[in-house]
Protein backbone atom coordinates (compact mmCIF):
# COMPACT_ATOMS: atom_id res chain seq x y z
CA UNK A 1 0.00 0.00 0.00
CA UNK A 2 1.17 3.47 -1.05
CA UNK A 3 0.67 5.24 2.52
CA UNK A 4 2.77 7.19 3.58
CA UNK A 5 3.25 10.17 6.48
CA UNK A 6 2.90 13.91 5.30
CA UNK A 7 6.08 15.89 4.10
CA UNK A 8 6.11 19.28 2.32
CA UNK A 9 6.91 17.99 -1.15
CA UNK A 10 4.68 15.19 -0.91
CA UNK A 11 1.77 18.19 -0.45
CA UNK A 12 2.46 19.25 -3.87
CA UNK A 13 1.66 16.27 -5.94
CA UNK A 14 -0.55 17.48 -8.89
CA UNK A 15 -4.40 16.70 -9.73
CA UNK A 16 -6.28 17.62 -12.61
CA UNK A 17 -9.32 18.11 -9.73
CA UNK A 18 -9.75 18.28 -5.97
CA UNK A 19 -12.85 16.86 -4.03
CA UNK A 20 -13.11 18.57 -0.61
CA UNK A 21 -15.04 15.71 1.33
CA UNK A 22 -13.46 16.67 4.84
CA UNK A 23 -15.55 16.86 7.79
CA UNK A 24 -17.95 14.39 6.24
CA UNK A 25 -18.88 10.87 7.25
CA UNK A 26 -18.96 7.65 5.34
CA UNK A 27 -20.31 7.21 3.54
CA UNK A 28 -20.48 10.30 1.34
CA UNK A 29 -17.12 10.74 1.16
CA UNK A 30 -16.67 7.79 -1.84
CA UNK A 31 -20.66 8.65 -2.59
CA UNK A 32 -18.96 12.01 -3.78
CA UNK A 33 -16.14 10.66 -5.20
CA UNK A 34 -17.89 8.19 -7.05
CA UNK A 35 -19.80 11.55 -8.77
CA UNK A 36 -16.71 13.08 -9.56
CA UNK A 37 -15.25 10.29 -11.18
CA UNK A 38 -18.29 9.89 -13.34
CA UNK A 39 -17.61 13.22 -14.38
CA UNK A 40 -13.90 12.96 -15.18
CA UNK A 41 -12.06 12.25 -18.02
CA UNK A 42 -10.35 8.79 -18.43
CA UNK A 43 -6.47 8.82 -17.74
CA UNK A 44 -6.98 12.27 -15.04
CA UNK A 45 -6.05 12.35 -11.52
CA UNK A 46 -8.40 13.10 -9.02
CA UNK A 47 -7.26 14.29 -5.75
CA UNK A 48 -9.57 13.28 -2.82
CA UNK A 49 -9.70 15.66 0.57
CA UNK A 50 -11.45 13.44 3.46
CA UNK A 51 -11.24 13.46 7.44
CA UNK A 52 -12.88 9.90 7.92
CA UNK A 53 -10.17 7.87 8.49
CA UNK A 54 -12.82 4.41 7.32
CA UNK A 55 -12.16 6.57 3.96
CA UNK A 56 -8.46 4.94 3.34
CA UNK A 57 -9.89 1.42 3.45
CA UNK A 58 -12.76 1.57 1.83
CA UNK A 59 -11.25 4.13 -1.32
CA UNK A 60 -9.46 1.40 -2.20
CA UNK A 61 -11.25 -1.28 -1.94
CA UNK A 62 -14.08 0.96 -4.37
CA UNK A 63 -11.14 1.50 -6.49
CA UNK A 64 -10.01 -1.78 -6.83
CA UNK A 65 -13.91 -3.64 -7.47
CA UNK A 66 -14.39 -0.32 -10.22
CA UNK A 67 -11.03 -0.76 -12.06
CA UNK A 68 -9.80 2.69 -10.98
CA UNK A 69 -6.04 3.01 -10.51
CA UNK A 70 -5.92 3.99 -6.66
CA UNK A 71 -2.04 5.75 -6.74
CA UNK A 72 -2.22 6.18 -2.70
CA UNK A 73 -2.91 8.42 -0.01
CA UNK A 74 -1.00 11.22 2.07
CA UNK A 75 -1.52 12.18 5.36
CA UNK A 76 -1.24 15.97 6.57
CA UNK A 77 -2.16 16.53 9.32
CA UNK A 78 -6.27 15.51 10.09
CA UNK A 79 -6.74 15.39 6.13
CA UNK A 80 -6.08 12.14 4.20
CA UNK A 81 -5.42 13.38 0.62
CA UNK A 82 -6.52 10.00 -1.74
CA UNK A 83 -5.24 10.26 -4.99
CA UNK A 84 -7.24 8.18 -7.77
CA UNK A 85 -6.42 7.53 -11.53
CA UNK A 86 -9.58 7.30 -13.57
CA UNK A 87 -9.82 3.88 -15.73
CA UNK A 88 -10.07 4.08 -19.34
CA UNK A 89 -11.58 0.85 -21.25
CA UNK A 90 -9.61 1.33 -24.39
CA UNK A 91 -6.09 2.24 -22.35
CA UNK A 92 -5.22 -1.62 -22.57
CA UNK A 93 -6.50 -2.66 -25.96
CA UNK A 94 -5.19 0.15 -28.07
CA UNK A 95 -2.96 -1.00 -30.77
CA UNK A 96 0.37 0.14 -30.04
CA UNK A 97 2.40 1.09 -32.84
CA UNK A 98 6.38 2.29 -32.31
CA UNK A 99 8.13 -0.47 -32.78
CA UNK A 100 11.31 -0.36 -30.48
CA UNK A 101 10.25 -1.89 -27.08
CA UNK A 102 12.31 -3.17 -24.10
CA UNK A 103 10.74 -5.41 -21.53
CA UNK A 104 10.70 -4.43 -17.72
CA UNK A 105 13.51 -7.32 -17.20
CA UNK A 106 15.72 -5.81 -19.72
CA UNK A 107 15.58 -2.56 -18.27
CA UNK A 108 16.19 -4.12 -15.02
CA UNK A 109 19.25 -5.65 -16.17
CA UNK A 110 20.36 -2.62 -17.78
CA UNK A 111 19.81 -0.23 -14.61
CA UNK A 112 21.54 -3.10 -12.70
CA UNK A 113 24.82 -3.10 -15.06
CA UNK A 114 24.24 0.81 -14.11
CA UNK A 115 24.16 1.73 -18.30
CA UNK A 116 24.19 5.23 -19.57
CA UNK A 117 20.27 6.04 -20.23
CA UNK A 118 17.88 8.51 -19.24
CA UNK A 119 14.70 7.26 -17.74
CA UNK A 120 11.41 9.11 -18.80
CA UNK A 121 8.23 8.55 -16.90
CA UNK A 122 5.33 10.01 -18.77
CA UNK A 123 2.40 9.30 -16.51
CA UNK A 124 0.39 11.96 -14.40
CA UNK A 125 2.84 13.83 -11.38
CA UNK A 126 0.63 11.95 -8.78
CA UNK A 127 1.21 8.36 -10.72
CA UNK A 128 4.47 9.47 -10.38
CA UNK A 129 5.34 10.33 -6.87
CA UNK A 130 4.42 7.36 -5.46
CA UNK A 131 6.22 4.69 -7.32
CA UNK A 132 8.43 5.15 -9.91
CA UNK A 133 11.94 3.57 -11.21
CA UNK A 134 15.00 5.63 -9.06
CA UNK A 135 16.45 8.36 -11.40
CA UNK A 136 13.21 8.36 -13.65
CA UNK A 137 12.32 11.86 -14.71
CA UNK A 138 9.03 12.91 -15.22
CA UNK A 139 6.92 14.65 -18.04
CA UNK A 140 3.23 14.11 -18.04
CA UNK A 141 2.37 12.81 -21.75
CA UNK A 142 0.41 15.97 -22.05
CA UNK A 143 3.41 18.23 -21.63
CA UNK A 144 5.98 16.47 -23.56
CA UNK A 145 5.48 18.36 -26.82
CA UNK A 146 6.18 21.72 -25.16
CA UNK A 147 8.81 20.37 -23.11
CA UNK A 148 11.18 18.48 -25.64
CA UNK A 149 14.14 20.34 -24.69
CA UNK A 150 14.35 19.38 -21.45
CA UNK A 151 15.56 16.14 -23.27
CA UNK A 152 18.72 15.62 -25.53
CA UNK A 153 17.65 13.74 -28.96
CA UNK A 154 20.85 11.57 -29.21
CA UNK A 155 20.71 10.15 -25.55
CA UNK A 156 19.26 6.57 -25.20
CA UNK A 157 15.57 7.25 -23.65
CA UNK A 158 13.65 4.43 -21.81
CA UNK A 159 10.01 5.52 -22.09
CA UNK A 160 7.38 4.39 -19.44
CA UNK A 161 4.02 4.36 -18.53
CA UNK A 162 1.86 2.16 -16.31
CA UNK A 163 0.69 -0.52 -19.15
CA UNK A 164 2.84 0.85 -22.27
CA UNK A 165 0.09 3.17 -23.86
CA UNK A 166 1.17 6.66 -22.86
CA UNK A 167 4.67 5.74 -23.32
CA UNK A 168 3.92 4.43 -26.94
CA UNK A 169 2.29 7.56 -27.74
CA UNK A 170 5.15 9.71 -26.06
CA UNK A 171 8.01 7.21 -28.16
CA UNK A 172 6.02 8.13 -31.53
CA UNK A 173 6.09 11.80 -30.69
CA UNK A 174 9.71 12.03 -30.38
CA UNK A 175 10.44 9.67 -33.03
CA UNK A 176 8.96 12.41 -35.07
CA UNK A 177 11.06 14.72 -33.66
CA UNK A 178 14.38 13.29 -34.62
CA UNK A 179 14.85 11.48 -31.56
CA UNK A 180 16.93 8.40 -32.48
CA UNK A 181 17.22 6.10 -29.80
CA UNK A 182 13.80 5.60 -27.94
CA UNK A 183 12.74 2.73 -26.43
CA UNK A 184 9.12 1.60 -25.34
CA UNK A 185 9.48 0.11 -21.97
CA UNK A 186 6.62 -2.52 -21.72
CA UNK A 187 4.75 -3.43 -20.54
CA UNK A 188 5.67 -1.10 -18.01
CA UNK A 189 4.67 0.32 -14.37
CA UNK A 190 2.09 -2.37 -13.58
CA UNK A 191 4.36 -5.62 -13.61
CA UNK A 192 7.32 -3.79 -12.48
CA UNK A 193 9.77 -5.31 -10.40
CA UNK A 194 12.74 -3.97 -10.08
CA UNK A 195 13.29 -1.06 -7.38
CA UNK A 196 10.80 1.76 -7.05
CA UNK A 197 11.26 5.34 -4.83
CA UNK A 198 8.75 7.50 -3.80
CA UNK A 199 8.22 11.60 -2.93
CA UNK B 1 -29.21 12.09 8.53
CA UNK B 2 -32.63 11.57 9.73
CA UNK B 3 -34.33 8.44 9.49
CA UNK B 4 -36.51 7.71 6.39
CA UNK B 5 -40.36 6.85 8.08
CA UNK B 6 -39.55 3.58 6.27
CA UNK B 7 -36.63 2.55 8.60
CA UNK B 8 -36.14 2.01 12.04
CA UNK B 9 -33.18 2.78 14.35
CA UNK B 10 -32.07 -0.80 16.92
CA UNK B 11 -30.10 0.23 19.62
CA UNK B 12 -27.27 -2.24 20.48
CA UNK B 13 -29.10 -3.11 23.87
CA UNK B 14 -32.11 -4.46 21.83
CA UNK B 15 -29.46 -6.22 19.62
CA UNK B 16 -28.16 -7.94 22.69
CA UNK B 17 -31.32 -8.50 23.98
CA UNK B 18 -32.38 -10.72 20.44
CA UNK B 19 -29.18 -12.77 20.07
CA UNK B 20 -29.27 -13.69 23.88
CA UNK B 21 -33.21 -14.57 23.44
CA UNK B 22 -32.16 -16.64 20.26
CA UNK B 23 -34.81 -14.22 17.92
CA UNK B 24 -33.92 -14.78 14.06
CA UNK B 25 -32.06 -12.51 12.40
CA UNK B 26 -30.51 -11.15 8.83
CA UNK B 27 -27.69 -8.95 9.08
CA UNK B 28 -26.25 -7.05 6.20
CA UNK B 29 -23.01 -5.94 7.11
CA UNK B 30 -21.98 -2.96 4.84
CA UNK B 31 -18.72 -2.73 6.06
CA UNK B 32 -15.40 -3.22 3.85
CA UNK B 33 -14.47 -7.17 3.66
CA UNK B 34 -11.36 -6.71 5.25
CA UNK B 35 -13.43 -5.25 8.51
CA UNK B 36 -16.08 -7.94 8.33
CA UNK B 37 -13.77 -11.01 8.16
CA UNK B 38 -11.76 -9.87 11.09
CA UNK B 39 -14.66 -9.08 13.07
CA UNK B 40 -18.75 -9.09 12.97
CA UNK B 41 -21.91 -9.66 15.02
CA UNK B 42 -22.42 -13.39 15.56
CA UNK B 43 -25.27 -15.14 17.17
CA UNK B 44 -26.77 -18.95 17.31
CA UNK B 45 -29.82 -17.28 15.15
CA UNK B 46 -27.96 -14.72 13.33
CA UNK B 47 -27.59 -14.97 8.97
CA UNK B 48 -25.04 -12.34 7.95
CA UNK B 49 -24.00 -10.81 4.54
CA UNK B 50 -21.38 -8.91 3.79
CA UNK B 51 -21.88 -6.35 1.15
CA UNK B 52 -19.88 -3.39 1.21
CA UNK B 53 -22.02 0.11 0.94
CA UNK B 54 -19.60 1.18 -1.82
CA UNK B 55 -21.01 -2.01 -3.74
CA UNK B 56 -24.53 -0.34 -3.65
CA UNK B 57 -24.01 3.27 -4.48
CA UNK B 58 -25.95 2.11 -7.54
CA UNK B 59 -28.68 0.43 -6.39
CA UNK B 60 -29.21 -2.06 -4.06
CA UNK B 61 -30.71 -4.91 -6.47
CA UNK B 62 -27.25 -7.47 -5.65
CA UNK B 63 -28.23 -7.02 -1.98
CA UNK B 64 -32.27 -7.87 -2.56
CA UNK B 65 -31.61 -11.00 -4.11
CA UNK B 66 -29.76 -12.39 -1.31
CA UNK B 67 -31.75 -11.00 1.78
CA UNK B 68 -34.84 -13.20 2.54
CA UNK B 69 -38.11 -10.89 2.09
CA UNK B 70 -39.90 -12.84 5.55
CA UNK B 71 -36.62 -12.39 8.13
CA UNK B 72 -36.34 -9.34 9.71
CA UNK B 73 -33.40 -7.43 8.59
CA UNK B 74 -30.26 -5.36 10.51
CA UNK B 75 -28.22 -3.43 8.47
CA UNK B 76 -24.94 -2.24 9.98
CA UNK B 77 -21.64 0.05 9.24
CA UNK B 78 -18.60 1.17 11.78
CA UNK B 79 -20.22 4.04 12.91
CA UNK B 80 -23.83 4.31 11.26
CA UNK B 81 -24.27 6.29 8.56
CA UNK B 82 -23.67 4.00 5.70
CA UNK B 83 -26.26 1.38 6.78
CA UNK B 84 -29.03 4.20 6.84
CA UNK B 85 -27.79 5.07 3.54
CA UNK B 86 -28.25 1.53 2.46
CA UNK B 87 -31.37 0.57 4.22
CA UNK B 88 -33.25 3.64 3.37
CA UNK B 89 -32.72 2.21 -0.47
CA UNK B 90 -34.11 -1.10 0.40
CA UNK B 91 -36.80 0.43 1.90
CA UNK B 92 -37.56 2.22 -0.70
CA UNK B 93 -37.37 -0.85 -3.11
CA UNK B 94 -40.35 -1.70 -0.79
CA UNK B 95 -39.22 -3.56 2.34
CA UNK B 96 -40.63 -3.66 5.62
CA UNK B 97 -39.09 -4.65 8.79
CA UNK B 98 -36.04 -2.91 7.79
CA UNK B 99 -33.39 -1.67 10.81
CA UNK B 100 -30.09 0.09 10.77
CA UNK B 101 -27.68 -0.18 13.72
CA UNK B 102 -27.73 2.90 15.88
CA UNK B 103 -23.92 3.91 16.35
CA UNK B 104 -22.98 1.40 14.49
CA UNK B 105 -20.19 -1.28 15.26
CA UNK B 106 -18.95 1.58 17.44
CA UNK B 107 -21.58 1.60 19.88
CA UNK B 108 -21.61 -2.40 19.61
CA UNK B 109 -18.50 -2.41 20.92
CA UNK B 110 -18.98 -0.92 23.51
CA UNK B 111 -22.59 -1.83 24.79
CA UNK B 112 -22.38 -3.94 28.42
CA UNK B 113 -25.47 -6.11 29.26
CA UNK B 114 -25.83 -6.95 33.08
CA UNK B 115 -26.28 -10.97 33.70
CA UNK B 116 -27.58 -11.92 37.00
CA UNK B 117 -25.45 -14.84 38.00
CA UNK B 118 -26.71 -15.99 41.09
CA UNK B 119 -27.24 -14.97 44.78
CA UNK B 120 -24.25 -14.99 47.67
CA UNK B 121 -24.95 -16.64 51.36
CA UNK B 122 -25.84 -13.84 52.79
CA UNK B 123 -28.23 -12.37 50.18
CA UNK B 124 -25.92 -10.62 48.35
CA UNK B 125 -25.33 -11.40 44.56
CA UNK B 126 -22.93 -11.37 41.47
CA UNK B 127 -23.35 -9.89 38.05
CA UNK B 128 -21.70 -10.20 35.07
CA UNK B 129 -21.47 -7.54 32.61
CA UNK B 130 -21.79 -9.38 29.23
CA UNK B 131 -19.55 -7.03 26.21
CA UNK B 132 -20.91 -9.03 23.28
CA UNK B 133 -18.77 -6.66 21.01
CA UNK B 134 -16.01 -7.60 22.38
CA UNK B 135 -16.38 -11.06 23.95
CA UNK B 136 -15.14 -9.28 27.19
CA UNK B 137 -16.82 -10.41 30.69
CA UNK B 138 -16.60 -7.93 33.98
CA UNK B 139 -18.04 -8.41 37.11
CA UNK B 140 -19.80 -6.73 39.91
CA UNK B 141 -20.15 -8.02 43.12
CA UNK B 142 -22.66 -6.81 45.38
CA UNK B 143 -23.36 -7.70 49.17
CA UNK B 144 -25.01 -5.33 51.97
CA UNK B 145 -24.91 -1.94 50.35
CA UNK B 146 -21.19 -1.90 49.05
CA UNK B 147 -19.86 -3.63 45.97
CA UNK B 148 -16.39 -4.75 44.11
CA UNK B 149 -16.13 -4.61 40.37
CA UNK B 150 -13.59 -6.58 38.67
CA UNK B 151 -11.82 -6.23 35.24
CA UNK B 152 -13.88 -3.40 34.66
CA UNK B 153 -14.19 -1.72 30.79
CA UNK B 154 -13.65 1.87 29.90
CA UNK B 155 -17.46 2.43 30.11
CA UNK B 156 -16.85 3.19 33.59
CA UNK B 157 -20.65 5.19 33.32
CA UNK B 158 -22.49 1.69 33.07
CA UNK B 159 -21.30 0.20 36.33
CA UNK B 160 -21.74 3.58 38.05
CA UNK B 161 -25.38 3.99 37.04
CA UNK B 162 -25.84 0.24 37.57
CA UNK B 163 -24.64 1.03 41.54
CA UNK B 164 -26.41 3.75 41.53
CA UNK B 165 -29.90 2.81 40.36
CA UNK B 166 -29.68 0.25 43.51
CA UNK B 167 -28.05 2.22 45.82
CA UNK B 168 -24.74 0.54 46.49
CA UNK B 169 -21.54 2.15 47.00
CA UNK B 170 -18.74 0.58 45.06
CA UNK B 171 -15.67 0.19 47.48
CA UNK B 172 -13.23 -1.62 45.59
CA UNK B 173 -11.97 -1.89 42.09
CA UNK B 174 -9.89 -5.07 41.04
CA UNK B 175 -8.43 -6.42 37.67
CA UNK B 176 -7.04 -9.94 37.61
CA UNK B 177 -4.36 -8.54 35.52
CA UNK B 178 -2.70 -6.45 33.42
CA UNK B 179 -5.12 -6.48 29.90
CA UNK B 180 -3.42 -6.55 26.50
CA UNK B 181 -7.17 -6.82 24.51
CA UNK B 182 -9.16 -3.98 25.88
CA UNK B 183 -8.16 -0.39 28.03
CA UNK B 184 -9.10 -1.25 31.49
CA UNK B 185 -11.29 1.30 33.26
CA UNK B 186 -10.57 0.02 36.72
CA UNK B 187 -8.49 3.32 37.86
CA UNK B 188 -10.76 5.25 36.38
CA UNK B 189 -13.50 3.94 37.58
CA UNK B 190 -11.56 3.94 41.51
CA UNK B 191 -10.83 7.85 40.79
CA UNK B 192 -14.79 8.46 39.96
CA UNK B 193 -15.94 6.65 43.22
CA UNK B 194 -13.31 6.61 45.66
CA UNK B 195 -12.57 2.94 45.58
CA UNK B 196 -9.41 1.20 46.41
CA UNK B 197 -7.59 -0.24 43.03
CA UNK B 198 -6.41 -3.63 43.62
CA UNK B 199 -3.78 -5.22 40.81
CA UNK B 200 -1.53 -8.02 41.02
CA UNK B 201 2.05 -6.19 41.96
CA UNK B 202 4.02 -8.11 39.46
CA UNK B 203 1.72 -6.83 36.50
CA UNK B 204 2.37 -3.85 37.97
CA UNK B 205 5.79 -2.79 38.19
CA UNK B 206 5.83 -0.39 35.53
CA UNK B 207 2.48 1.45 36.18
CA UNK B 208 2.53 5.30 37.06
CA UNK B 209 -0.12 5.47 39.91
CA UNK B 210 -0.64 4.01 43.74
CA UNK B 211 -2.31 1.03 43.78
CA UNK B 212 -3.50 -1.68 45.99
CA UNK B 213 -1.23 -5.01 46.18
CA UNK B 214 -3.31 -8.08 45.28
CA UNK B 215 -1.47 -10.70 47.35
CA UNK B 216 -2.65 -14.35 48.58
CA UNK B 217 -3.87 -14.25 52.32
CA UNK B 218 -4.82 -10.64 51.71
CA UNK B 219 -8.15 -11.23 51.13
CA UNK B 220 -11.14 -8.52 50.72
CA UNK B 221 -14.07 -7.92 52.22
CA UNK B 222 -17.53 -6.24 50.45
CA UNK B 223 -20.58 -5.45 52.93
CA UNK B 224 -21.51 -5.42 56.53
CA UNK B 225 -21.76 -9.35 55.88
CA UNK B 226 -18.10 -9.82 55.02
CA UNK B 227 -18.37 -11.42 51.51
CA UNK B 228 -14.53 -13.04 50.95
CA UNK B 229 -12.77 -12.07 48.09
CA UNK B 230 -9.81 -14.54 48.36
CA UNK B 231 -6.60 -13.67 45.86
CA UNK B 232 -4.95 -16.78 44.72
CA UNK B 233 -1.55 -16.34 42.44
CA UNK B 234 -2.24 -17.71 39.20
CA UNK B 235 0.51 -16.66 36.76
CA UNK B 236 0.61 -17.76 32.89
CA UNK B 237 -1.37 -15.46 30.67
CA UNK B 238 0.58 -12.59 32.51
CA UNK B 239 2.98 -13.25 35.63
CA UNK B 240 1.14 -11.93 37.77
CA UNK B 241 -2.27 -13.21 36.54
CA UNK B 242 -4.86 -13.46 40.05
CA UNK B 243 -8.16 -15.03 40.20
CA UNK B 244 -10.42 -14.38 42.99
CA UNK B 245 -12.27 -17.36 45.01
CA UNK B 246 -15.90 -15.05 45.88
CA UNK B 247 -17.98 -16.23 48.61
CA UNK B 248 -16.19 -19.60 48.79
CA UNK B 249 -18.70 -20.52 45.59
CA UNK B 250 -16.97 -18.48 42.56
CA UNK B 251 -13.57 -18.62 40.70
CA UNK B 252 -12.81 -15.55 38.99
CA UNK B 253 -10.45 -17.08 36.67
CA UNK B 254 -9.38 -14.15 34.66
CA UNK B 255 -7.46 -14.77 31.37
CA UNK B 256 -6.41 -18.00 32.64
CA UNK B 257 -8.79 -20.18 32.32
CA UNK B 258 -12.61 -19.39 29.76
CA UNK B 259 -15.42 -22.35 29.07
CA UNK B 260 -13.81 -23.95 26.21
CA UNK B 261 -10.31 -22.32 26.34
CA UNK B 262 -7.46 -21.28 28.18
CA UNK B 263 -5.53 -18.28 28.25
CA UNK B 264 -2.57 -17.80 26.14
CA UNK B 265 0.89 -16.71 27.56
CA UNK B 266 2.23 -14.95 24.26
CA UNK B 267 0.51 -11.16 24.72
CA UNK B 268 3.84 -9.75 26.46
CA UNK B 269 6.13 -11.41 24.18
CA UNK B 270 6.68 -13.77 27.09
CA UNK B 271 5.37 -17.34 25.49
CA UNK B 272 8.27 -19.48 26.61
CA UNK B 273 9.09 -18.01 29.82
CA UNK B 274 5.31 -18.28 30.82
CA UNK B 275 3.98 -21.36 29.65
CA UNK B 276 5.35 -23.42 32.62
CA UNK B 277 3.49 -21.22 35.10
CA UNK B 278 0.16 -21.56 32.91
CA UNK B 279 0.65 -25.01 33.39
CA UNK B 280 1.24 -24.85 37.27
CA UNK B 281 -1.52 -22.43 37.29
CA UNK B 282 -4.19 -25.29 35.37
CA UNK B 283 -2.68 -28.55 36.36
CA UNK B 284 -1.58 -28.33 39.93
CA UNK B 285 -2.78 -24.96 40.97
CA UNK B 286 -6.63 -24.80 40.08
CA UNK B 287 -7.11 -28.56 41.04
CA UNK B 288 -6.25 -27.85 44.52
CA UNK B 289 -9.55 -25.41 45.05
CA UNK B 290 -13.26 -27.13 45.49
CA UNK B 291 -13.66 -28.86 42.17
CA UNK B 292 -17.44 -27.31 43.14
CA UNK B 293 -16.65 -23.80 42.48
CA UNK B 294 -18.04 -22.04 39.65
CA UNK B 295 -15.95 -20.50 36.60
CA UNK B 296 -16.29 -17.27 35.68
CA UNK B 297 -13.69 -16.12 33.50
CA UNK B 298 -13.19 -12.60 31.74
CA UNK B 299 -13.75 -13.71 28.15
CA UNK B 300 -15.42 -15.94 26.04
CA UNK B 301 -14.42 -16.51 22.51
CA UNK B 302 -16.90 -18.42 21.05
CA UNK B 303 -20.96 -17.98 20.49
CA UNK B 304 -21.33 -21.74 22.52
CA UNK B 305 -19.66 -20.30 25.85
CA UNK B 306 -22.76 -18.54 26.52
CA UNK B 307 -25.31 -20.57 28.36
CA UNK B 308 -28.53 -19.96 29.62
CA UNK B 309 -29.67 -16.03 29.66
CA UNK B 310 -26.13 -15.41 28.07
CA UNK B 311 -24.51 -16.44 31.56
CA UNK B 312 -20.56 -17.52 31.08
CA UNK B 313 -19.90 -20.29 33.52
CA UNK B 314 -19.23 -23.18 34.30
CA UNK B 315 -18.33 -25.57 37.00
CA UNK B 316 -14.52 -26.34 37.60
CA UNK B 317 -14.95 -30.15 37.63
CA UNK B 318 -16.85 -29.63 34.01
CA UNK B 319 -13.95 -27.94 32.82
CA UNK B 320 -11.56 -30.46 33.87
CA UNK B 321 -13.53 -33.22 32.14
CA UNK B 322 -14.60 -30.78 29.14
CA UNK B 323 -12.10 -27.87 28.43
CA UNK B 324 -9.76 -29.24 26.12
CA UNK B 325 -6.85 -26.99 27.29
CA UNK B 326 -7.09 -28.44 30.81
CA UNK B 327 -6.77 -32.37 29.02
CA UNK B 328 -3.14 -31.99 27.91
CA UNK B 329 -1.68 -34.37 29.73
CA UNK B 330 1.47 -34.08 27.89
CA UNK B 331 4.07 -31.64 28.96
CA UNK B 332 5.46 -31.32 25.87
CA UNK B 333 1.59 -31.11 23.86
CA UNK B 334 0.50 -28.80 26.04
CA UNK B 335 3.99 -26.03 25.18
CA UNK B 336 3.29 -26.53 21.84
CA UNK B 337 -0.84 -25.96 22.30
CA UNK B 338 -0.07 -23.12 23.97
CA UNK B 339 2.74 -21.35 21.68
CA UNK B 340 2.32 -22.57 18.30
CA UNK B 341 -0.48 -21.34 15.38
CA UNK B 342 -1.98 -19.23 18.30
CA UNK B 343 -4.52 -16.47 16.39
CA UNK B 344 -3.51 -13.18 15.68
CA UNK B 345 -2.58 -11.14 18.70
CA UNK B 346 -5.76 -8.42 19.52
CA UNK B 347 -5.34 -5.12 17.82
CA UNK B 348 -3.10 -2.86 19.41
CA UNK B 349 -2.26 -5.00 22.18
CA UNK B 350 1.01 -3.17 22.84
CA UNK B 351 -0.32 0.16 23.34
CA UNK B 352 -3.58 -1.28 24.95
CA UNK B 353 -0.99 -2.48 27.91
CA UNK B 354 0.93 0.90 27.95
CA UNK B 355 -2.20 2.64 28.31
CA UNK B 356 -3.22 0.25 31.26
CA UNK B 357 0.21 1.18 33.07
CA UNK B 358 -1.14 4.65 32.58
CA UNK B 359 2.64 5.07 30.23
CA UNK B 360 0.53 6.39 27.55
CA UNK B 361 -2.89 8.94 27.67
CA UNK B 362 -4.86 8.29 24.68
CA UNK B 363 -8.09 10.15 23.79
CA UNK B 364 -11.12 8.47 23.86
CA UNK B 365 -11.34 8.33 20.19
CA UNK B 366 -7.81 6.80 20.32
CA UNK B 367 -8.84 4.16 22.89
CA UNK B 368 -11.94 2.94 20.69
CA UNK B 369 -9.92 2.69 17.95
CA UNK B 370 -7.21 1.10 19.76
CA UNK B 371 -9.81 -1.48 20.85
CA UNK B 372 -11.01 -2.30 17.45
CA UNK B 373 -11.29 -6.41 16.81
CA UNK B 374 -12.25 -9.28 18.59
CA UNK B 375 -10.20 -9.88 22.01
CA UNK B 376 -8.40 -12.79 21.16
CA UNK B 377 -7.01 -13.93 24.31
CA UNK B 378 -7.76 -17.46 24.40
CA UNK B 379 -5.22 -20.02 22.31
CA UNK B 380 -7.92 -21.24 20.51
CA UNK B 381 -10.32 -18.12 19.30
CA UNK B 382 -9.28 -18.48 15.64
Amino acid sequence: MNYQKGEAEMAAIKADQTLDCKGLACPMPIVKTKKAMDLLEAGKVIEVLATDKGSLADIQAWAKNTGHQYLGTVMEGEVLQHYLRKASSDEAIESKRYSDTIANEELKQKLERGDRMTILDVREPAEYAFNRIPGAISIPLGELEARLSELHPEDEIQVVCRTGTRSDMACQLLAEKGFARVNNVVPGMSEWTGPTENN
Amino acid sequence: MNASAGIKGMTSKELTRRILAKEDLFILDVRNENDYNDWRIEGERIVSLNIPYFELLDGVDNALEQIPANMKLLVVCAKEGSSMFVAEQIADAGRTNVHYLEGGMKSWSEHLEPVFIGELQDGGAVYQFLRLGKGCLSYMIVSGGEAAVIDAARMTDRYMAFAQARGITIKHVLDTHLHADHISGGRQLAERTGAAYWLPPKDAEEVTFAYEKLEDGRDITVGRAVIRIQPVYSPGHTIGSTSFVVDAQYLLTGDILFIESIGRPDLAGRAEDWVGDLRDTLYDKYKELSPELLVLPAHYGKMSELGEGGKVMARLSDLYRHNPGLNLQEEEAFRRAVTENLPPQPNAYEEIRQANMGKIKPTEEEQREMETGPNRCAVHDQ
